[in-house]
C-alpha cells in the first residue's frame, strides 16, 4: 500500500472517531435533557474541547496533504470533503453543547411538559448523523441521498413543536421562559439535522463529483 | 466565447513498421485553446502530436491511416504539401534544439527559407518573435552571439520564438519543459498562457500538474488509445474513466 | 555481507598487483609501436638529412645522385593530390549525402553500402589495374596526370564516402527536425543545417584519405607513371611522376648516393603527410570552435 493511501485511510479513521464522539454527544445531550441529568450535561460540555482538537488536527492534515501530495480527482474530492465534514461535525458538537446548557437551565425549574416530539426528533437527527457518516465510510451516495430526504421530517417536527409551545405560552405566560428554551432546543436539533444533511451532500460530491447543495433532490 | 474547431482528428491509426502506435483516435482541438495530451510513456502521445504537422513522415517505416482536418482541410489528403502544413502548424521539441548559429539567424531561419531577404523586414520579424516569446529583453544586446550560449530555458524560448517567426496558426509542443528546471518551466507556462490569445496549442506533457496548470482541455492516452477527453478541470477533479482516475491520482499500474 | 579486514586487504593487494601488471603490458606494447616508428624515422634522418637542401627540392632527377632532386616528383604529387581531391571530394560527399539522407533503407541502398565497405578494403594495386584498363586504355587518357588522379580518386572514394556518412550521422536528429518543422525541405535542411555541422568530420576524413593516397606507389606504377621525368606537368594529359615512385626508383638503384636521396625524399614525403594531417586537425578545431562559440 502506498504511503498516500495510508495517510488517506488515517484521515478517514480520524473523521470517524470524531463523528462517533459527536454522535455520542448528541445522544447524551438529549438524554440529559429528557432525564434532567445535570452531571451528564456537564460531561457533554466538557468533551467539547476534544472535538475542537479533532477539527484542528483534521484541517491541518488536509492542508498538509494538499500541499505535499497534490491530490487530484477522487483524492482531491476526499480531502476537501473531509475538511468540510469536520467543520460540520464541530458545529454539531457546539449545538449539543448548547442543548446541554439549555437543559441545565431547564432543570432549575419544574418540567413544563413530558417530552414526546423532542426525543423523536433527536433520534431522527442522530440517525441522520450516523447514516451520513456510514455513507461517507462506504462511499454510498444512495444512503447519503436518503439522509438528505430525512431532513424534511425533522423540519416538520420543528414547526409542530413550535406551534405546540406557542399554545402553551398563549395560555400561560408563566411558561414563556421554559417554552422559549425548549423552542431553542428544537431549533438546535433541527440545525444538527441540517449539518448532517451537509455531510450527506458532501458524500454525494465525494462519490459522484456532483455538488447537490442548494438544489432539490 | 466562440469555440471554433482548429484541428479535428478522425479515426487516426499510426504504425511504426508493424507496431501500431495509435488506434482509432478521434478528438478535436479548439481554436485559441491549449489542449494537453497526457499518459504514461509509450502511450502514443508524441506520435500523436507528430502526426499533426506530418513531421513523422520523415520517420522510416511510419504509416498513417485516418484523417486529420485542419480548418476542414485533410492534412493527409493526396496533393497536400507537408511543407505548407509545417509553416502553418509550428512545433517545439522536447529538448531545446537551437541551431548552432547566432540567435538572430535562428529566428530568421524560417522567414529566410520563405524568401524574405530585406534586412529591415527580417529585423522586425526577429524582434517581434523574440518579444512574443518573452526573450527579447534578455537577448536584444547579443543577437549575434551563439544561441548555444543561452541557458536551457532561454534556448527553449528561443525555439518558441523561432517557431513563431514563420507566423503559424497552431503551435505543437512536445514535452517542452521536460529538460528544464521549475523556474524556467514556470516562465514557459506563463508564456503559453499568454500566447493562447492568438494561437491554438497542443502540448504533450509527462507532468500532470503542468497539464492542469496550462490547458483548457486534456486528453488522456493509454496504449495508443484515447481513454478520456474533456475539460481539464473535469479530468482533474472528476474523471469519468477508472483508468484515468488511477493515472491522475498516481495509482497507475 | 561483511568481509573480514585481512581478507579484504589480501583481495585489494591482489587487485593492485593485477592492475600494475596490465599497466606494464600496455606501456610495453606502446613502446614497441612507437619505438619501431622512431627507429624508422631516425634511420631515414641519418641517411637522408644530409641530402636535404634547396637544391634537392628544386632539381630534376639526374644520373648523378649528388645533382639529382625531386622537383618533378614533388610537383607531380601535389598536382596529383589536388586533382584527386577535385574529383573525389564532391563525388564522395555527394554519394554520402545521397546514401545517408535520401536513399532510405531499401535493399538497393544496403547492397551499395556493403559494396562500398568492401571496396575500402580492396588492395590498391587492383585499383591500379582498373585505372590502367579504364582510363589509360579504354578512355585513352594515356599515362597522364588525369589517369593517375582518376585512379587515385577511385581509391579514396570509399573512404571518403564512409567517413562522410559517419560525419553526417553525428548531426543530431533534433536539428533536422527543427529545420523541417520550420518548413524547410530536405535540401534546405541539408545545406543550411546538416552540412555545416558535418563539415569538420567530412574534411578530417577526406584529408586523411588523401594523405593515404599520397603515399601510394602501387596503383601509379600499375597505370605506368614514369620514373624519370625531367620536366613539370603542363596539363591534365601530361606525363608525370610522384614522390613514392621516385623513392621506389632510387631505392632500386645500386649506388649508395641514390639511397641517401631516397631517404631524403622519404623525409619530404613524411613532412607533406604531417602537414596535411595538421591541416585536418586545424580545420576540425576551427569549425568546432565556431560551432560552440
Amino acid at each position: 500500500m502506498r504511503v498516500f493511501d495510508e495517510e488517506l485511510t488515517a484521515l478517514k479513521e480520524r473523521i470517524l472517531r470524531m463523528g462517533a464522539l459527536v454522535e455520542t454527544q448528541v445522544a447524551n445531550a438529549i438524554k440529559a435533557l429528557v432525564e434532567r441529568d445535570t452531571e451528564l450535561a456537564k460531561t457533554v460540555i466538557a468533551t467539547d474541547h476534544q472535538v475542537n482538537a479533532y477539527d484542528v488536527e483534521i484541517d491541518e492534515e488536509c492542508i498538509r496533504l494538499i500541499a505535499l501530495r497534490q491530490p487530484t480527482a477522487s483524492d482531491l474530492r476526499f480531502i476537501t470533503t473531509a475538511m468540510k465534514i469536520s467543520t460540520d461535525l464541530e458545529r454539531m458538537s457546539d449545538l449539543a453543547e448548547d442543548i446541554c446548557e439549555r437543559a441545565l437551565e431547564l432543570t432549575e425549574e419544574p418540567q413544563l411538559k413530558p417530552y414526546i416530539d423532542i426525543p423523536r426528533m433527536a433520534e431522527c437527527a442522530r440517525t441522520m448523523v450516523k447514516e451520513a457518516l456510514d455513507a461517507f465510510v462506504n462511499r454510498n451516495a444512495d444512503l447519503a441521498r436518503k439522509v438528505c430526504r430525512s431532513d424534511a421530517f425533522v423540519d416538520d417536527l420543528t414547526s409542530q413543536i413550535f406551534r405546540e409551545l406557542l399554545s402553551y405560552m398563549i395560555e400561560d405566560p408563566q411558561t414563556i421562559r421554559r417554552a422559549i428554551r425548549i423552542t431553542f432546543v428544537a431549533k438546535y436539533i433541527e440545525r444538527i439535522a441540517d449539518h448532517a444533511t451537509n455531510v450527506a451532500e458532501m458524500v454525494v460530491y465525494l462519490v459522484e463529483g456532483k455538488i447537490i447543495r442548494h438544489t432539490t433532490i | 466565447m466562440d469555440e471554433t474547431t482548429a484541428l479535428e482528428v478522425h479515426d487516426l491509426n499510426a504504425w511504426y513498421g508493424h507496431t501500431q502506435a495509435l488506434r482509432n483516435m478521434s478528438l478535436s482541438m479548439m481554436e485559441r485553446r491549449i489542449t494537453a495530451v497526457i499518459g504514461p510513456s509509450g502511450c502514443g502521445k508524441s506520435t500523436f502530436i507528430r502526426c499533426l504537422n506530418r513531421i513523422n513522415d520523415l520517420m522510416p517505416g511510419f504509416r498513417v491511416a485516418g484523417r486529420v482536418l485542419f480548418k476542414g482541410q485533410d492534412l493527409y489528403a493526396p496533393g497536400v504539401d507537408p511543407i505548407e502544413i509545417r509553416l502553418r502548424i509550428g512545433m517545439v521539441f522536447q529538448k531545446p534544439n537551437p541551431f548552432p548559429k547566432p540567435i538572430y539567424d535562428n529566428v530568421a531561419y524560417g522567414p529566410r527559407l520563405c524568401g524574405i531577404k530585406e534586412r529591415a523586414r527580417l529585423d522586425a520579424l526577429v524582434e517581434e518573435s523574440l518579444k512574443k516569446a518573452a526573450l527579447w529583453d534578455e537577448v536584444k544586446d547579443k543577437l549575434h552571439h551563439s544561441a548555444l550560449a543561452l541557458s536551457g530555458g532561454q534556448q527553449q524560448r528561443l525555439c518558441i520564438a523561432r517557431a513563431l517567426a514563420v507566423e503559424p496558426e497552431v503551435l505543437l509542443l512536445d514535452e517542452p519543459c521536460s529538460a528544464l528546471d521549475p523556474i524556467a518551466t514556470g516562465r514557459i507556462e506563463e508564456l503559453l498562457l499568454d500566447l493562447k490569445k492568438n494561437y491554438t496549442m497542443v502540448i504533450v506533457t509527462h507532468n500532470m500538474q503542468q497539464a492542469a496548470r496550462v490547458s483548457d482541455t486534456t486528453a488522456f492516452f493509454m496504449l495508443g488509445q484515447l481513454v478520456e477527453f474533456g475539460p481539464t478541470s473535469q479530468i482533474f477533479t472528476n474523471p469519468r474513466d477508472k483508468v484515468t482516475e488511477d493515472y491522475i491520482t498516481g495509482r497507475f499500474g | 555481507m561483511r568481509i573480514e579486514a585481512h581478507t579484504l586487504a589480501r583481495m585489494l593487494s591482489r587487485r593492485r598487483r593485477m592492475e600494475l601488471g596490465f599497466k606494464a603490458l600496455a606501456v610495453t606494447t606502446l613502446a614497441i609501436a612507437l619505438g619501431s616508428l622512431a627507429l624508422l624515422l631516425l634511420d631515414a634522418i641519418a641517411d637522408g638529412a644530409g641530402r636535404l637542401s634547396w637544391q634537392f627540392l628544386t632539381s630534376f632527377p639526374s644520373r648523378k645522385p649528388e645533382e639529382a632532386g625531386i622537383l618533378s616528383a614533388l610537383v607531380g604529387t601535389v598536382c596529383l593530390i589536388l586533382l584527386t581531391a577535385v574529383f573525389a571530394f564532391p563525388i564522395g560527399v555527394g554519394a554520402a549525402i545521397y546514401l545517408e539522407e535520401y536513399a532510405g533503407k531499401s535493399w538497393f541502398s544496403r547492397v551499395v553500402e556493403v559494396n562500398i565497405s568492401n571496396l575500402a578494403g580492396v588492395p590498391s594495386i587492383i585499383y591500379g589495374l582498373l585505372g590502367l584498363e579504364l582510363f589509360v586504355r579504354a578512355m585513352g587518357f594515356d599515362r597522364s596526370l588525369l589517369s593517375g588522379a582518376l585512379t587515385m580518386a577511385l581509391l579514396v572514394l570509399p573512404i571518403i564516402i564512409i567517413s562522410s556518412r559517419e560525419a553526417l550521422r553525428t548531426v543530431p536528429r533534433s536539428i533536422r527536425e527543427a529545420s523541417f518543422a520550420l518548413g524547410a525541405d530536405r535540401w534546405q535542411t541539408i545545406w543550411h543545417q546538416v552540412l555545416p555541422l558535418a563539415l569538420p568530420g567530412i574534411l578530417t576524413g577526406s584529408i586523411l584519405a588523401f594523405s593515404r593516397a599520397i603515399g601510394e606507389a602501387a596503383p601509379l606504377i600499375t597505370i605506368g607513371a614514369l620514373t624519370y621525368v625531367a620536366f613539370l606537368p603542363d596539363g591534365l594529359f601530361a606525363p608525370f611522376t610522384a614522390l613514392p615512385i621516385q623513392i621506389f626508383n632510387w631505392v632500386s638503384r645500386p649506388q649508395a648516393g641514390f639511397h641517401a636521396n631516397a631517404a631524403a625524399a622519404i623525409l619530404v614525403l613524411l613532412a607533406v603527410l604531417l602537414l596535411m594531417n595538421a591541416l585536418a586537425v586545424f580545420l576540425r578545431q576551427r569549425y568546432q570552435k565556431r560551432l560552440n562559440l
